[in-house]
């Protein structure tokens, strides 16, 4: 060291004297304009929201705007003791059913469909597009045709047949997308090398394809019970007489004039972060899992 | 399972996967069992192809696959008592070193505390032991491949057949694991089958080298005789070590013939026993680059140095125990000499210098 020391000339200079003066941390112009415009795009996204869920909380007094009249949790016990302020328990425990059992058919859809294309085939593209189209197709026309067809077919609509039917067609080809992505990143020689050490195809699907894709598969089920607990219009024509809880809420704007109306955004707010927090956490479970199965 | 034995015979292999080009092309050979055998060829050669049918990942379009005296077309990897090391080695990502070794227990339905005990025993054979808990992430290239040897092992396989199985690793970790691959191959005492593409790999591990093109075996021997005996140009060139010399038979004299070349008095060449020429054949002959040695123009030839080649030196490698030199010996192809480093430094050339390359005339090799 002290040789190679010895080896340079005496006469380097320090190097700082001429160099750019080094950033002091300080930020461009353009970070404030790009802050500030996520700032205002926030405030659009939640701003409206947040106006319900405060004026949900106002007592007795409270009306449809503001300012805000005392505090207190009147409209929620309204809204489910009310009979006037409509069906809503039915509603909700309706949408809730609904919404599962989308969740599970277009889980089990999309894994099956991300089985099927693994490999090319002749035709895939034309399956695939055929599978994505409704996606294009408005929802309202949709869901017209569907209540139609089921006229035709002389069978009653209801929230279970023909507004389950109207709905997947909404979920299942944003399943198979996300499916899709999902399966692009699972390595095919993982299958090969389960078939090499004996496993049968469904032991290399149980124990292999399934464990390791499971994040992906949660994901898939979010989006399936997302798009589906507050989908409007393709239920429209296709709930029957029965509605869901988006159409109640529908016609509780029409006819219903108190902040229960709001208490009701907020239930449902309320339990979609349930559903996505138990989403994310069940991720998070699976990965922590593997971690500390690792650590021992 | 009927045989214990891990010896396996192609014959007539063919696979197509279009119907229309052969990847594989009637391929027969025979692996001893016990033994050590090296596919070696460029990419697209067919060499993977032949590793998975014998693996069972894929079936012959025609051809026999024997396995221990028994024909294994059609059979499962289980059934025929292969086992395959991927060549990224294909671990389970969601399973610990442990689990992915007890994989193979597992799907057979054995007891956790059974396959576990097994897996365990295994993992202390390919010392693993202190990693067994860890996932396959957090893992060295090097601990990954011992993983997944580990996991064909252990499902007690008459062969084992290796997708270039050192190609994920650096240099320095290549030679290791490539001792590692023969110490296990000999604890195992089963036959293995690997695939590669390089030359080095294949001449230190194998018995059995198999020099493949464009889906047909070209040369099949031990390590040595492929090097040394180069059956054809191809196989010389692609295993490198020897300068390759094309020519018109001049003149055939009892024990040796002539070759026209540039030379004034031709290249002088033995026959070898089953090789016949004559007069006007083109014919290529193989020297090895260590054969040759370069003597300065105008010198004496050492005695028994017949052949004599006047060169230029276009270019000098420093390779540490020898020195490499490029020569402009003949027009279209390369030739070159291993020059050891004593000898070279004791005399150094410069690049432009004429010297004679020469070689003693038994030491080149007539080619089929």
């Amino acid at each position: 060291m002290s040789a190679v020391l010895a080896d340079m000339p005496e006469t380097v200079a320090p190097a700082t004297t001429k160099a750019i003066a080094p950033s002091k941390g300080g930020r461009p112009w353009t970070f404030y304009v790009l802050a500030t415009l996520f700032a205002l795009y926030v405030l659009a996204l939640y701003g409206p929201m947040f106006c319900i869920y405060i004026l949900s909380f106002q007592d007795i007094r409270g009306g449809l705007v503001f300012p805000m009249k005392g505090q207190s949790l009147h409209w929620f016990v309204d809204l489910f003791t009310q009979v006037r302020t409509g069906d809503v328990k039915g509603s909700f425990d309706r949408s809730i059913k609904l919404a599962v059992i989308v969740t599970i058919i277009t889980v089990v859809v999309s894994f099956l469909a991300g089985l099927g294309f693994r490999k090319r085939f002749r035709g895939d593209t034309v399956v695939f597009y055929t599978m994505i189209g409704s996606l294009v197709a408005p929802g309202l026309v949709l869901g017209l045709g569907t209540g139609l067809l089921f006229q035709a077919l002389g069978l009653n609509a209801s929230w279970y047949t023909s507004a389950l039917g109207a709905q997947l067609s909404w979920t299942l080809p944003f399943g198979v997308l996300v499916m899709f992505a999902v399966m692009s990143r699972f390595n095919h020689v993982w299958e090969e090398a389960a078939y090499d050490l004996g496993a049968s195809r469904w032991q290399s699907i149980r124990l292999v394809m399934i464990p390791v894709l499971a994040p992906g598969l949660v994901a898939v089920a979010l989006f399936g019970f997302t798009l589906s607990h507050d989908e409007f219009a393709r239920s429209l024509q296709t709930a029957g007489s029965l509605n869901t809880l988006p159409l109640e809420i529908w016609s509780m704007t029409l006819n219903v004039t108190s902040p229960s109306l709001y208490a009701l955004g907020t239930v449902t707010t309320i339990v979609s972060f349930i559903v996505i927090g138990a989403s994310l956490g069940s991720i998070v479970l699976i990965q922590k899992k593997r971690g500390s199965n690792a650590k021992g | 399972m009927k045989s214990d034995r891990g010896d396996i015979e192609l014959a007539g292999v063919c696979k197509s996967f279009d119907g229309v080009t052969n990847v594989v092309d009637g391929v027969n050979l025979r692996i001893a069992d016990g033994a050590y055998c090296c596919f070696i060829g460029p990419s697209g050669c067919g060499k993977t192809t032949i590793l998975r049918m014998i693996a069972g990942h894929e079936d012959p379009t025609a051809g026999e696959i024997v396995i221990g005296g028994q024909n294994v077309v059609g059979l499962a990897p289980v059934q025929r008592r292969t086992a395959m090391m991927f060549q990224s080695y294909a671990l389970f990502p969601h399973l610990t070193v442990r689990e992915n070794i007890a994989f193979a227990l597992r799907v057979r339905g054995m007891s956790k505390a059974d396959r576990l005990r097994a897996a365990d025993a295994m993992i202390e054979k390919v010392r693993l032991t202190q990693f067994a808990d860890r996932l396959p992430a957090q893992l060295s290239g090097g601990q990954q491949q011992r993983v997944a040897l580990a996991r064909a092992a252990i499902t007690e396989p008459r062969v084992l057949l290796l997708d270039e199985p050192l190609s994920a690793l650096d240099e320095q970790l290549r030679v290791q694991m490539r001792q590692e691959l023969r110490r296990m191959q000999q604890e195992l005492g089963i036959t293995f089958v690997h695939v590669t593409h390089t030359q080095l790999e294949a001449i230190a591990l194998a018995d059995l080298v198999v020099v493949m093109e464009q889906g047909r075996i070209k040369q099949a021997g031990a390590a040595r005789e492929v090097y040394a005996h180069p059956h054809d140009r191809y196989v010389a060139e692609f295993m490198g070590g020897q300068n390759v010399l094309s020519g018109r038979v001049e003149k055939v004299n009892g024990a040796s013939f002539t070759l026209a070349q540039a030379a004034p008095s031709g290249i002088e060449v033995p026959l070898q026993a089953r090789s016949t020429v004559s007069v006007g054949d083109k014919v290529d002959i193989a020297v090895r680059r260590d054969d040759v040695v370069l003597v300065r123009s105008g010198k004496e030839l050492p005695p028994g140095y017949t052949n004599s080649l006047p060169s230029r030196v276009l270019a000098i490698e420093y390779q540490g125990y020898f020195v490499k030199v490029m020569l402009d010996t003949v027009p279209d192809d390369a030739f070159v000499a291993y020059v050891p480093e004593k000898t070279f430094f004791a005399d150094p050339f410069t690049v432009g210098d004429v010297v004679m390359a020469t070689w003693a005339t038994g030491s080149a090799l007539p080619l089929a």
